[in-house]
């Protein structure tokens, strides 16, 4: 078990390691001639203004919101979803009830307007 | 053994064999090998991903009626080298104000995210990887490092656009995530398991696309919007915001980007293949040896994406808040009702003979597709009806 993790982790390093030679690559054959200009965030050509990070809209924080309610359920869902031959009619009206109290949270959400976008 | 069955097992026993004859330690040969292993598999996707340059160009290009590059060697196949000896040879710009660490932490783990999934992907019935008994878990786990690198990148540009960008691309990703989740639910419910090899074994005689129709179709829909791809390819908006959240990179940072967008449509593609299509089986011929096995999987995984790039080239962009709301009120209810009638008809059909179960699932999918469709319209004529001029409502965006 540990040692297919390993491989996983073998994996993800020489991954990480062949996308790394590519950029580095890129830095070692590219030219390097630095000005003010070039440096300047892209604006269509405009001078900018202002910060480039700034604050976002909160409707896509409460997308995030709404992200971890579903994903948490899914999580909760997946162990069910594979031993749920086991479990039989039993295991599938318990999960039916655990999906219908997260539908109580999804119509409030809705009904709140946290699903419209503006 | 002999090396058609088995041509991996042969060439690592043999090199394990050479190794500890000269005098290494068989573990410390043993780790050599699995790592060489691994060289050789990522090695091979990169070829395969500059090879995916030149077929998404020459496919846009017949997509659009042009011939496409076509002048550097047969069919314009040196193509694709000449684009990248020009991504490195081009100056790699970083703005100013930009978080260094993380701008450039981004395109490679963008790159990343992509070349780990195929550590679960079986290529034939001998070949896969890592036999990780949590397969379909972690390909969630690794899609989500690419939702990051995008957040990464969109953030550490010091770029307005390039911020816009990156956060409707993680909202629309997000947001899509919760269907294909459960849509990667189906499969391990016929299954059984989440293991990617059980889940291709258990589709003998019939694939699951035939069980669950409705469930491939929203898996391909939420995998083209987790792609960030057209229709659902609002991040890049050139004429509004320009390029998205790369919209600061330059060289082969871009290149890296381009090139984990590429081989992530060949993955989905490959992954839809084995969830639905039975992977590298097609009538026993898998068993013949991986050889025939691997040419069979790459095929459907190129079919896939071929669908995907299909969609792109012919679909319009739709607005994000139509794309949200198609989402939050059509996609996610459904695929949660998919779920459950597919959970429902198992445990109820759990005796009934093959052809029962069978046809009784694939009606069910058509049942419930219906139904949806013309819920979603009868809403949605509720809405025109009602007459709420340009306000951007609720229901519009499903019908």
């Amino acid at each position: 078990m540990l040692l297919e993790y390993i491989a996983i982790a073998v994996m993800i390093a020489v991954a990480t390691l062949i996308a790394g030679i590519a950029i580095g690559l890129g830095e070692l054959f590219g030219p390097k001639k630095a000005s003010a200009a070039k440096s300047m965030p892209y604006e269509s050509g405009m001078n900018p203004y202002g910060e480039g990070t700034r604050r976002m809209p909160v409707r896509f924080y409460l997308i995030a919101v709404l992200f971890i309610l579903f994903d948490i359920e899914v999580v909760f869902l997946l162990p069910w979803a594979i031993t749920f031959r086991k479990l039989g009619l039993f295991g599938l009206i318990e999960m039916a009830i655990f999906i219908v109290i997260l539908l109580i949270g999804y119509v409030y959400a809705w009904g709140k307007g946290a699903l419209e976008w503006e | 053994m002999s090396f058609w069955i088995n041509p991996l097992k042969v060439a690592a026993d043999w090199l394990e064999g050479l190794l500890t004859g000269w005098g290494l330690d068989p573990t410390l040969a043993h780790v050599l090998v699995a790592f060489l292993g691994v060289m050789l598999l990522i090695v091979i996707l990169m070829v395969i991903d500059i090879f995916l340059v030149w077929i998404e160009r020459k496919t846009v290009a017949r997509f659009q009626d042009r011939l496409g590059p076509n002048r550097l060697g047969p069919f314009g196949l040196i193509q694709p080298f000449a684009d990248i000896i020009k991504l490195i040879i081009k100056e790699d710009t970083t703005p100013g104000g930009a978080d260094k660490v993380v701008y450039n932490l981004a395109p490679i783990l963008s790159m990343m995210s992509v070349l780990v999934v195929w550590a679960v992907v079986p290529l034939a019935p001998v070949m896969l990887g890592v036999d990780l008994n949590v397969g379909v878990l972690f390909l969630i786990a690794a899609g989500a490092i690419g939702t990051l690198s995008i957040i990464m990148a969109g953030w550490s540009s010091n770029n307005k656009f390039a911020l816009i960008g990156g956060f409707r691309q993680v909202a629309v990703m997000v947001a899509f995530e919760i269907p294909m989740l459960t849509m990667l639910m189906i499969p391990t419910i016929l299954a059984g398991s989440m293991n990617m090899n059980d889940i291709i074994q258990a589709q003998g005689g019939r694939w699951f696309f035939l069980l669950s129709p409705l469930g491939a179709l929203i898996f391909l829909i939420a995998a083209i919007a987790e792609l960030g791809r057209a229709p659902f390819d609002l991040a890049e908006g050139e004429s509004e915001l320009v390029a998205g959240f790369n919209i600061e990179y330059s060289g082969m940072k871009f290149g890296m980007f381009y090139a984990g967008e590429l081989l992530h449509a060949m993955t989905f593609g490959g992954i839809w293949a084995i969830l639905f299509f039975g992977g590298y089986r097609f009538f026993g011929l898998e068993l013949v040896s991986p050889f025939l096995a691997i040419p069979i999987f790459l095929a459907k995984a190129l079919i896939g994406y071929w669908i995907i790039m299909w969609v792109k080239y012919t679909m319009m962009r739709i607005r994000i808040d139509q794309m949200l709301i198609f989402n939050w009120v059509f996609l996610t209810p459904l695929s949660f009702v998919l779920l459950m009638v597919t959970a429902l008809l198992n445990v109820l059909l759990r005796d009934a003979s093959t052809w029962v179960y069978a046809v009784s699932m694939f009606a069910s999918n058509l049942l419930v597709g219906w139904i949806a469709l013309e819920v979603a319209r009868s809403m949605s004529k509720k809405e025109r009806t009602k007459g709420e001029g340009n306000s951007l409502s609720l229901r519009r965006g499903v019908g």
